[in-house]
């Protein structure tokens, strides 16, 4: 639910104006911490869900030091080279969504195009509808996730659907078809109506931006969270209850194609996830340990940016934040020591803390 | 030495009884039988006991009343027990004029060792005063007419008691006012240290003055007022006197009310300080070990840190991803102030992962008593921090589905 929460948050981001903060009542985000060199207006709201931008009226994020880190590689890619490989990872809890969501978040502002999967897991694990592909026929499509991710993408990228014109002409079935040079909303809209065909739709999409960012037309970001998930087992299984590899699925093979940097014109940020991995230990974080051989050398050579647990300042801020917005209720929270009874329960984990404070 | 041990031994075997109190409803005829055995000395009279309760269960089921003990009677165990405490102490090598009672337990408790757990069921050896419940001698005389003024109100000791702790009001009272009228009253409080000591219990009252005080019954007194005056028993009376006696600060009658006050037991402050190591580069650091249930750890507390604990090597974020166990790690720190200035080091091996979190709360506990004054440490023992949780898991019993839970019952 975090990361549905997300697409829906980002998606509204990008219907801002760039160069404004989000300040409206975006609907369901998770909490984000507000640290933000410039001022903004904070509506403080009495309701108590547990929603917290609906509760604070606003969602914010803290700038830490690895989001800035990012941002700043971000700023200089050199557009020429193939596209560089970013790696969020770190503990659970720390913080490595939340600083994917940053960037993506910048990059809307800079107005390239995004391309974020909120979850890769989603797509490895509890599906229900499989079907056979009709593209290709030893893989399998996933309608349901697949339409999800057309309609996030459409509400994110309204403006690149009408400028970006296909390439090729796709033949859906007897009935229908798309031209060339008809515009890439087209293609998403087909695949929205038509739900049979929404994971080949995906893979279109995905194909054609590649080629596309290369031209220069626009910056392509791919923004994929949890990308253990491409290389790991799934929890699917066949009819005949075999399992599934990964590259059965279609929509893990079009988006590891996308990750692959043998194109340019963009920059490509991914995140490790252990929350929603399946069959791997609680306690792994470093790349290689939720890679696994084969990611790990499909992805080589990576960037990595450690996520770590808040600093003391961090934590202060967090605290204040908290504070300022009312949403810590007992009366010690105010004190030095509720302080410090906090940062030693939570050992200033980000997600210890927002479930500690979630009570308080 | 083995001929006289076994003279000892038969002539200790009479002195020594089991259970504490010979309180046993037994008919007044068996006592009699049992205490012109033990007379004799021969055999062991606790054998005796089970034979004779045997045999005379029938008869006197109606005669149920309390056994007394004749005054010679009382005299000749006194006489017996001391001799035994002689023989004893000659067993034990020991010095027969300077053999106190913790002595005789001890000796008890060597040469009869028990695997009771019940410790009043094991054998003892006391003084007779302490064994046979103390009994009025006849209150009065050949005539019929009773020694004490008191007697007719049924509760003479008491009354009389009562009557006498009254009289030392009025009289402190009196000399008050004397001294106040003379302007020689000093406002000197003298307050008494009252916290280490307490007021008697009910029992101990009762045992003191070998009457039985029941609750008071209001209804009695008054009969012209027909609500209920509020119950209050005569303990209750007692007491309440003792304490107005008190706030008149009395030098003299001071001994009078220690009598009814009894010390509370001091609780044993022996706590082990380990001392403060000090390793190469003159970081101080303590050990020290803690269990609960079948886990044991042990923990390196340092003297200058900022809280960071490891647990087996792995952050204690990690190894305890529930919040009630690191609640468990904070409570030491928390109690004494100082959550973020120590860092520490476990190893942990077995039990759960409550009991664990329970055994490092306890190293960690002891270890950090060596950096911390006296007065905290008390603090902690009263706490219960110091002290390791002897809970243990209780054994399945046969016929028993689990340690408690019954099979189920039914009906037919």
């Amino acid at each position: 639910t975090m990361l549905r929460r997300m697409t829906r948050l980002l998606s509204g981001a990008r219907q801002l104006d760039p160069g404004r903060f989000l300040h409206r009542g975006s609907p369901a985000p998770q909490s984000l911490d507000a640290h933000l060199d410039d001022q903004r207006p904070r509506a403080v709201s009495c309701t108590s869900e547990d929603d917290p931008v609906k509760t604070f009226n606003e969602a914010c994020l803290m700038v830490r030091k690895p989001a800035l880190e990012l941002l700043h590689y971000l700023k200089n890619t050199n557009f020429a080279h193939p596209a560089v490989r970013y790696v969020l990872y770190g503990e659970k809890g720390t913080g490595k969504t939340l600083s994917l969501c940053h960037v993506v978040h910048f990059c809307a502002k800079q107005d390239w195009l995004i391309l974020h999967i909120p979850d890769a897991h989603l797509w490895v694990k509890n599906c229900r509808g499989l079907l056979q592909s009709s593209y290709n026929k030893q893989r399998f499509d996933q309608p349901v996730e697949a339409s999800i991710w057309l309609k996030n993408f459409k509400t994110a990228n309204e403006r690149f659907l009408s400028q970006i014109k296909v390439q090729e002409k796709y033949v859906w079935n007897k009935r229908e078809s798309t031209e060339k040079g008809s515009p890439l909303g087209a293609v998403v809209e087909q695949g929205l109506t038509r739900v049979r065909n929404a994971t080949d739709a995906v893979g279109i999409v995905l194909k054609e931006l590649k080629n596309q960012s290369c031209l220069g037309a626009f910056h392509l970001l791919v923004a994929v969270d949890g990308v253990n998930a491409l290389w790991g087992r799934t929890s699917l299984k066949r009819e005949d209850k075999s399992l599934i590899a990964p590259e059965e699925l279609a929509l893990v093979c079009s988006l590891r194609k996308m990750v692959r940097n043998d194109w340019h014109g963009g920059a490509i940020v991914l995140t490790l996830s252990q929350t929603g991995s399946l069959f791997k230990p609680r306690k792994a974080y470093l790349p290689q340990e939720l890679l696994g051989k084969e990611g790990f050398d499909a992805l080589d050579p990576f960037i990595p940016i450690l996520v770590s647990n808040y600093n003391p300042k961090e934590f202060e801020s967090c605290i204040q934040y908290y504070l300022e917005n009312k949403w810590l209720q007992h009366e010690k929270a105010h004190t030095e020591e509720g302080k410090k009874e906090l940062l030693f329960l939570s050992d200033a984990n980000p997600g210890q803390l927002e479930r500690l404070c979630a009570y308080l | 030495m083995a001929a006289p041990c076994v003279s000892c031994y038969a002539a200790l075997s009479c002195r020594l009884f089991l259970g504490g109190r010979v309180s046993l409803s037994q008919k007044q005829g068996v006592w009699k039988a049992a205490a012109a055995e033990l007379q004799t000395g021969t055999g062991s009279q606790i054998l005796r006991l089970r034979h004779t309760t045997g045999v005379s269960t029938k008869k006197n089921v109606a005669a149920l009343r309390r056994e007394t003990y004749t005054v010679d009677f009382i005299k000749k165990q006194i006489e017996e027990f001391n001799i035994g405490k002689r023989h004893l102490a000659n067993m034990m090598g020991e010095d027969p004029e300077t053999f106190t009672q913790e002595d005789i337990d001890k000796a008890i408790a060597y040469l009869f060792p028990s695997g009771l757990f019940e410790k009043q069921a094991r054998p003892i050896m006391k003084h007779p005063e302490q064994i046979f419940p103390k009994q009025r001698a006849i209150q009065w005389g050949e005539d019929g007419r009773p020694f004490h003024f008191l007697f007719y109100t049924g509760k003479q000791a008491y009354y009389s008691l009562m009557h006498e702790a009254y009289g030392k009001l009025l009289e402190v009272e009196k000399r008050q006012n004397q001294l106040q009228a003379k302007g020689l009253f000093s406002e000197k409080t003298k307050t008494k240290d009252l916290i280490d000591s307490r007021w008697l219990i009910k029992e101990e009252l009762e045992e003191m003055l070998v009457e039985k005080l029941s609750d008071q019954d209001g209804r009695i007194a008054v009969r012209r007022v027909t609500c209920l005056v509020s119950r209050s028993s005569y303990y209750a009376q007692f007491i309440r006197l003792l304490e107005r006696l008190l706030t008149l600060h009395c030098g003299s009658e001071e001994e009078f009310v220690q009598r009814f006050r009894r010390s509370v037991t001091i609780q044993s402050k022996k706590q082990l300080i380990e001392p403060v190591q000090y390793d190469e580069q003159g970081m101080a650091f303590s050990t020290s070990e803690g269990k609960r249930k079948s886990a044991k750890a042990e923990a390196i507390v340092y003297g200058h840190g900022s809280g960071r604990i490891k647990v087996n090597g792995i952050d204690y974020l990690l190894y305890f991803p529930v919040t009630q166990d690191r609640e468990q790690l904070m409570f030491p720190f928390h109690f004494l102030d100082r959550l973020g200035k120590h860092d520490t080091t476990c190893t942990v091996s077995g039990g759960g992962r409550s009991s664990q979190a329970g055994a490092i709360r306890l190293a960690v506990a002891r270890a950090l008593c060596s950096f911390v004054t006296e007065e905290e440490v008390e603090w902690m023992r009263q706490a219960g921090l110091l002290t390791a949780d002897p809970r243990v898991k209780e054994r399945k019993k046969p016929g028993q589905e689990g340690a408690r839970r019954k099979f189920t019952w039914k009906k037919r």
